[in-house]
């Protein structure tokens, strides 16, 4: 049934100018010099005070980069990114030495609270703003270039855990960062990625030592406050043997008319035994309701099972950003190792979405699992795109991949791009897609029991997408489900 | 991907072959100079290989290394040759159209009384006498793809089948291509049936070798126009020399309430590639588009269908099954595409892959690009072995695990074959499919 002329009117009216998240902090801050060369590289490591090997590396992954070209084979289309037009870096200007959070740029603190993010963790130990029964969540929050505060760090310690800004990492653990930095997503690896290797700032480093259940989650809060900057995080999780950690990460920006630049690199190294679970709600600024601004997303993210018996599992909740180019993957080399993948991608206004999965089966008797669940609105274009393959010695490699994608309003597109790849005969691999509309008839059902058109479509979308909700921790799954709803407005009859 | 790579020692060998052909090749004028610039096109690109996405899988510069020069006209002794092999082809109740070495053989053809409304002439007629309606049908194929760009320079001879409005024809037409070359080298074929309004017609195509034609290359192109209101079924045996390479494809387009049914299926040749591009122009239409990979020894083939939903109210079926034993590759790209008033769509697509081998490999690429809101879209792919409870079920029946395997293959491809409607054709691939058994066991 074609969409009721009421719908295509909303959808035509849709507007999504109702981003939350689009104020701007105004504090001073430090910037590199725009553009991009050996010299910006260098300003960072040393602003950094990294030592010398890192920043070997940096410029090693700059000469690489420069070499490289940007791909074209999304299903994207963007005016050409001029990457000497961009800062590279943006840390908040320090008012005086920060030793506690209390001596925090209040301006900073404000943000996040706007932004609903708990930095006090006094306030959150002593149960003032804690509902009853809500968990502990440690957070690493990361504004434009740096790092501003991590949370609970002596619980933390207590427990074994490192759980701390990159940039520190390099410092207090070069040990650990120069064994596994580069080691599942190579310098080399794509253009944004290499980039990303010359370029990061800041991002979260995570160490769960043998046998250590990570006693609380652990989040990361991106924001974007600077203009014209690019921001290029990097995060490494090494869960050894026996270990288990679950990681949130969540994402906004301001509101702006140009478009940011944003390419991260996520590396996760799980050995023997040991389980990572990372969840993502990715709700940067999507452009207005012209397609004007927005942020472009190119992120690399990458987990390597490289222990028998490990497990790796990504969720995510894409409903932001202009651009989203992503496929977080898993490279299955342990045997017995399991890689799973939950998407919910939603698609409003212009944005375009690239993104879906790479499960990688080297070990014996390794599993996979995707579901992906796309929501095209407006006149967005909403790809799935997922490579699932089984190497020669991969023994008994097992996939089960279901995408499915929901079109509301007909002008915009949902498109599936698998490629299932089997090099060895005990492989079993299922995939399966659909793309369809929402039913009238169950639409009709709802709104006959008393639910308004929105509501119902809401009621439907929710049960569309409840099988990746259910994977999410629950304050996320609470979160996204309002995102959800918040992505959709206006955008349904 | 604009990739400029020097032109190697076999590529420039060919763009002489292409000068030397160019006295053999049919047609003057506007026809020699379209095949002049899309020689050029070919010239440019090369033989595709895998950092094209549509070539992925199936890396011709690997696979196949140089395009081999144009085969000679066949001989009295090459036709006489072509003849007993032709007797091993024969199928009950068609009506025979050969090619030998990629030429029109009318001696070896039944063109003899047409039915009233059926016309049939060679490729090379039609390009000497000019027909501008039926040349620009003929040169319709988009030479961005580098083979069917190579196929158009260098195109020999074919046959062009026209069916009058309102014919429906009994007998199937069944066109032979048989290779008889000893020496190494490429054949280029392009063949056209057009069906008109209200039309209806049965084509069997079959590749074949006759005895000691080994290493050669067969370049073949069909187009296909049906009607409103037509049906065609549609048959296609690849049975070439197991080192043969078969670089083929296919443009189709369907008018309104017309039916196109399709069955394909690849047991021969060394590296094959069947390319075919259906497009609705019409509502109301219908495709099934049903193919069986039956693969060995080194054996590589590919199937790459790209589905066109232009107009609303059409329907497509894609079933696809492939068999690879030992060290053979299986690829199977299909595309579906709904533009964006295609409402009403409904379009499937299957594709399942047995590895019998641990050394064989199958990919699977299916692909959906959805532009319009209120449509049925789905596609499924797996890939597995052989169900060991239900060879285990046979075995402990007394069958030997060869039967088995045999048995529950036969099932495997069986969903696919028995699409077909003619039930001769249907016996015909089935027996092929068992012969293909047997010759394992």
């Amino acid at each position: 049934m074609p969409a009721v002329q009421e719908t295509v009117e909303r959808v035509r009216r849709i507007d999504v100018d109702q981003y939350r998240y689009g104020f701007e902090t105004l504090i001073e801050s430090d910037k590199a010099p725009k553009g991009l060369t050996e010299d910006t590289v260098r300003f960072i490591s040393a602003k950094k005070n990294e030592p010398a090997w890192m920043l070997e590396w940096r410029l090693e992954a700059f000469r690489r980069w420069l070499t490289m070209t940007e791909p074209q084979w999304a299903r994207v289309h963007y005016p050409k990114i001029d990457y000497q037009d961009l800062y590279y870096y943006a840390a908040p200007k320090p008012k005086k030495q920060v030793g506690s959070l209390d001596e925090i740029d209040p301006e900073i603190l404000k943000t996040y609270e706007k932004l609903g993010i708990p930095l006090r963790e006094v306030e959150v130990l002593e149960g003032v703003v804690r509902p009853e029964g809500e968990r502990k969540i440690a957070v690493d929050a990361v504004f434009d270039s740096v790092s501003v505060a991590t949370t609970f760090q002596k619980e933390l310690k207590q427990a074994g855990v490192i759980f701390m800004p990159i940039s520190e990492a390099i410092r207090e653990h070069p040990e650990l960062v120069k064994k596994y930095l580069g080691s599942v997503v190579p310098t080399s690896d794509n253009f944004f990625a290499t980039l990303n290797s010359a370029v990061f700032s800041d991002g979260s480093f995570v160490y769960v030592p043998p046998g250590v259940r990570c006693p609380m989650e652990l989040s990361t809060y991106f924001r974007i406050n600077e203009r014209n900057t690019g921001q290029f995080e990097r995060t490494l999780i090494i869960a050894d043997k026996g270990s288990y950690v679950s990681y949130l990460e969540g994402c906004t920006a301001p509101q702006r008319d140009e478009n940011q630049l944003h390419a991260a690199v996520v590396e996760l190294v799980a050995l023997d035994d040991a389980e990572i679970k990372y969840s993502t709600v990715q709700n940067w600024y999507p452009g207005n309701s012209e397609g004007v601004g927005g942020i472009y997303n190119f992120v690399t993210k990458r987990g390597d099972c490289r222990g028998n018996n490990s497990k790796i599992s990504w969720t995510q909740v894409e409903t932001g950003s202009a651009i989203t180019w992503k496929y977080p993957s898993c490279i299955l080399r342990g045997d017995n190792s399991r890689g799973e993948f939950y998407s919910i991608a939603i698609s409003n206004g212009h944005q375009q979405v690239d993104s879906g999965t790479k499960m990688i089966h080297l070990g014996k008797n390794t599993t996979s699992r995707i579901i992906s669940k796309g929501i095209a609105a407006g006149v967005s274009q909403n790809t799935y795109r997922g490579l699932v393959t089984a190497h020669r010695k991969a023994t008994g490699a097992r996939n089960y991949t279901a995408c499915d994608s929901l079109l509301i309003g007909d002008k915009c597109g949902a498109h599936t791009v698998p490629y299932v790849e089997a090099k060895n005969s005990s492989a079993t691999f299922e995939h399966e897609a659909t793309t369809s509309k929402i039913s009238e008839d169950v639409l009709f059902y709802c709104v006959q029991r008393g639910l308004s058109q929105e509501e119902a479509v809401g009621l439907v979308v929710n049960g569309f997408v409840k099988d990746v909700l259910q994977q999410l921790p629950m304050e996320f799954a609470v979160e996204a489900q309002k995102l959800i709803s918040i992505s959709l407005e206006g955008s349904v009859g | 991907m604009n990739v400029v790579l020097a032109k190697t020692e076999t590529g420039r060998a060919l763009s002489d072959a292409f000068i030397v052909a160019r006295d053999r090749l049919p047609g003057t004028g506007q026809i020699l100079e379209q095949r002049r610039q899309a020689f050029d096109a070919y010239e440019r690109a090369g033989l595709p290989h895998r950092r094209l996405e549509d070539w992925k899988y199936t890396d011709l510069r690997a696979l196949m290394r140089e395009v081999l020069p144009l085969a000679p006209a066949p001989d009295a002794a090459a036709l006489k040759h072509a003849e007993k092999t032709l007797k091993q082809h024969k199928v009950r109740g068609t009506r025979r159209l050969v090619l030998v070495d990629g030429v029109f053989a009318p001696k070896l053809s039944e063109t003899a009384d047409l039915e009233k409304g059926l016309s049939i002439r060679s490729l090379r007629e039609v390009l000497e006498a000019g027909n501008a309606e039926l040349q620009s049908q003929l040169f319709a194929f988009d030479v961005s793809n580098p083979m069917v760009a190579l196929n158009t320079a260098m195109m020999t001879d074919g046959v062009v089948i026209e069916v009058a409005a309102g014919t429906v024809m009994s007998q199937p037409l069944h066109v032979v291509h048989i290779a008889t070359g000893s020496v190494p080298a490429a054949i280029f074929t392009r063949s056209l049936l057009r069906l008109g309004k209200d039309a209806g017609v049965t084509l069997v195509e079959s590749y074949v070798a006759a005895d000691g034609a080994k290493a050669y290359q067969a370049h073949d192109s069909l187009v296909i126009a049906i009607g409103d209101n037509s049906r065609l079924d549609h048959v296609r045996l690849v049975e070439d020399s197991a080192e043969a390479a078969n670089i083929s494809s296919a443009v189709v387009t369907l008018g309104a309430h017309a039916h196109f049914n399709t069955f394909g299926m690849t047991s021969g040749a060394s590296v094959s590639r069947y390319q075919a591009n259906i497009a609705f122009a019409g509502e109301g239409s219908r495709v099934e588009t049903n193919g069986v990979n039956l693969l060995n020894g080194k054996q590589h083939a590919d199937t790459t269908l790209f589905m066109d939903h232009a107009v609303p109210n059409c329907a497509s079926r894609e079933v696809f099954r492939a068999v690879a034993d030992d060290r053979a590759h299986s690829v199977f790209q299909g595309r579906i595409i709904v533009r964006p008033d295609a409402q009403k769509t409904d379009a499937k697509m299957m594709t399942r892959a047995l590895l019998l081998s641990d050394e064989a490999e199958a990919d699977n690429k299916p692909e959906l690009e959805i532009f319009a809101d209120d449509v049925t879209c789905g596609h499924g792919a797996t890939t597995g072995a052989l169900d060991e409870s239900l060879l285990f079920y046979l075995r402990a029946r007394g069958l030997s695990e060869k039967e088995a395997q045999s048995l529950l293959i036969q099932a495997f491809v069986g969903e696919a074959i028995e699409s077909i409607v003619n039930d001769d054709l249907r016996e015909l691939a089935v027996a092929s499919a068992i012969r293909w058994l047997e010759a394992r066991a």
